[in-house]
């Protein structure tokens, strides 16, 4: 016979649910359900992590995609230096785990009844709810910037996908001395290198086949990620700061871009209108926490999700835990590393919280790698911690950048570390 | 009847109470202790430390695969090193006496405590032999050099033995052992006396072809 915590009370009253305080789950034969709410980098590895700590919870994962695709490393497809293919990943080894995967939509996440409503109908109910959706597009702060557009004519190729492979076709098919406009999009935002990666991959295309063509990025921001060596790297390969330069950086607000017209292929930037036309354009639209997120008021004002430091549960909704890019974690970046490992957090906290056990105290790391040419990569490192005040922070002293003085054979290191990144995380996640 | 089923619940609760404690931080690590940097002097708030040696170790994971086991192409598996040359090369690593290009910025972030608990941690793990292609005729040559040079310190052809507290070679990553030995020819970390007489002797009398004959030696051990 199964019984769950509540029928279980039900039957034995009173002085059997106090012993139940000390008593596990496990001994007593009935499953603690927990639902994952999108089977990505941070749901997928909370999804394998539980499981391994404790088999006999019921771990269900709700994602509507049947391949996933890593949007790590999909730059190198927009370059043309990877296959499409070779990014999708399936969810076989992790139904082999014992986890349960449903390939549906969640639309509404209701945390009083603790259940997760699908598209599809499915009503599932759970103990503890883990809430993984990365980030959605926000489309109101660019005049003329609509979903059908990106999907159709300016990709922001941010998640990968379709998009991905139009912003590459849209590049092969540019001329030579065309204009790749890459739009970078305000803090706080997912893989905060990416667009400088991506223009750094563009511009080592564009110099094999079409030299005469560039890159502009048009930032929202006036500093960003690995600044420094970007900028290093652009001057040594790609002439940055010369006439020919194959990438142009035009920082915030002046370049702050506020208007597209993809009739023209124009866009308008900075505070008094300027235009500029580009062959390709690539738009990075501003971003906050999943749609689902909104829709379950697991977001503040930022658009992103408060939590725990600790467990990640939701400062907003009790019972249901959000991590990955939707939530807001103190001085952790929002990368597949920070998500991948705060999941590993949650899935202790969450296990110690369904079988009554003490919630440990947390340890993070993020490591992220760009890069620039295929023989020269960059990176920064971080250990972090839960600091007194609640908020996660870098430990003194410790992380940090690839340093400036590198060899080229450490930044030739660097691309095969980075390689191995890619087949380890991606194992963690979903082997 | 009923006190056999008492006994079986109290076993069955203390096993995972147990469990629980593997699991999550154990009591006495779960105390706040001073920030793990030696010298945090910019630090305006208290961290937190005290995590167990999972959570720890569960962080390396995302480079060097699931319980260390590396998928390469070029991250070493950590999983079933032995502790003490696990806890020195972070040291190294640390210190700057061993060359990283990232390691030594995340070593930073560990005290030699925490260091130990990670440690151990993978010690206790399996270790994985990578799978990785290798040339046969070059792997026999190998072996006759490794034998010859190496076998009295790596033994069994560089495989985890048991009391053995240097680098598990055998199985290891190729572009790892490279670029291992690379520092270790251009002074970028540092080689052990003994290591060094042997390895000056191997490469007179080898070159660099016994180099290779070695790493695919290596490698073919799977």
């Amino acid at each position: 016979m199964k019984m769950n915590r509540r029928d279980f009370v039900k039957a034995t009253g009173t002085a059997a649910a106090v012993a139940m305080v000390g008593m596990p789950h496990l001994a007593f034969g009935a499953a603690s359900k927990v639902v994952v709410v999108g089977g990505g980098t941070g749901g997928t590895t909370a999804a394998k992590y539980i499981k391994r700590i404790d088999p006999s919870i019921d771990v269900t994962i709700v994602e509507p995609n049947k391949t996933y695709l890593t949007s790590y490393f999909s730059n190198e497809v927009i370059a043309g230096e990877r296959d499409m293919k070779s990014l999708e990943v399936g969810y076989d080894d992790v139904k082999k785990m014992g986890i349960n995967v449903i390939f549906d939509s969640a639309e509404a996440i209701d945390g009083a009844a603790k259940t997760v409503k699908t598209a599809g109908g499915q009503t599932l109910a759970f103990d503890r709810c883990v809430v993984s959706p990365g980030v959605e597009f926000v489309y109101d702060k660019i005049e003329g910037y609509t979903p059908e557009v990106a999907d159709k004519q300016m990709p922001h190729a941010w998640k990968a996908g379709p998009q991905t492979l139009l912003l590459k076709k849209q590049i092969e098919d540019m001329k030579d001395g065309g204009v790749v406009a890459i739009v970078a999009p305000p803090n706080p935002f997912r893989c905060p290198p990416g667009p400088y990666e991506r223009a750094s991959l563009i511009a080592h295309y564009l110099q094999k086949h079409k030299p005469k063509s560039k890159v502009v990025i048009l930032d929202a921001k006036q500093k960003f990620s690995k600044q420094g060596l970007f900028v290093q790297a652009w001057e040594k390969f790609y002439g940055y700061g010369t006439p020919k330069a194959l990438i142009e950086w035009r920082p915030g607000p002046d370049a702050t871009v506020t208007k597209v017209d993809p009739a023209t292929m124009t866009l308008t930037y900075g505070e008094v209108g300027e235009e500029m036309k580009a062959d390709v354009i690539n738009v990075i639209p501003p971003q906050r926490a999943g749609k689902i997120a909104q829709a379950a008021g697991l977001a503040d004002d930022s658009g992103f999700c408060p939590v725990d430091g600790r467990s990640f549960e939701s400062k907003k909704v009790p019972g249901i835990h959000v991590i990955g890019d939707a939530c807001i974690a103190g001085a952790m970046p929002k990368s597949a590393y920070a998500a991948n490992s705060q999941a590993k957090v949650c899935a202790a906290a969450v296990v110690a919280l369904l079988k009554g056990g003490e919630i440990g105290v947390p340890a993070f790391v993020n490591t992220c790698y760009s890069l620039i040419t295929p023989d020269w990569a960059i990176s920064v490192a971080g250990v972090y911690k839960l600091g007194a005040d609640g908020k996660i922070a870098e430990v003194p002293n410790s992380g940090g950048l690839t340093p400036m003085d590198a060899s080229a054979e450490a930044h030739a290191r660097e691309v095969q570390y980075a390689y191995s990144w890619y087949t380890n995380i991606v194992n963690d996640i979903f082997k | 009847m009923a006190k056999k089923l008492m006994k079986l619940a109290l076993l069955a609760s203390a096993v995972t109470l147990g469990l629980a404690t593997t699991a999550f931080a154990a009591k006495e690590e779960a105390k706040p202790a001073p920030a793990a940097a030696p010298a945090p002097a910019a630090a305006p708030v208290q961290l937190i430390s005290g995590a167990s040696a999972q959570m720890l170790g569960e962080t390396c994971n995302g480079c060097h695969g699931t319980d260390g086991a590396s998928a390469g192409p070029a991250s070493p598996t950590i999983g079933g090193l032995h502790p003490e040359y696990f806890a020195s090369i972070m040291k190294s690593f640390q210190e700057g006496t061993a060359y990283s290009t990232v390691m030594g910025r995340i070593a930073k972030g560990y005290t030699e405590d925490e260091i130990k608990l990670m440690a151990d941690y993978f010690a206790a793990k399996p270790y994985v032999p990578a799978k990785q292609k290798f040339d046969d005729k070059l792997a026999a040559t190998g072996k006759k050099i490794h034998d010859k040079w190496c076998e009295k310190c790596h033994a069994e052809g560089g495989k985890v033995v048991a009391d053995e507290e240097y680098q598990v070679i055998a199985g290891q990553w190729t572009p790892y052992l490279k670029y291992t030995m690379q520092d270790f020819q251009n002074d970028k970390r540092e080689m052990p006396k003994k290591m060094k007489e042997k390895f000056d002797g191997m490469v007179k009398k080898e070159g660099d072809k016994g180099l290779d004959a070695l790493y695919a030696f290596y490698a073919s051990q799977q």
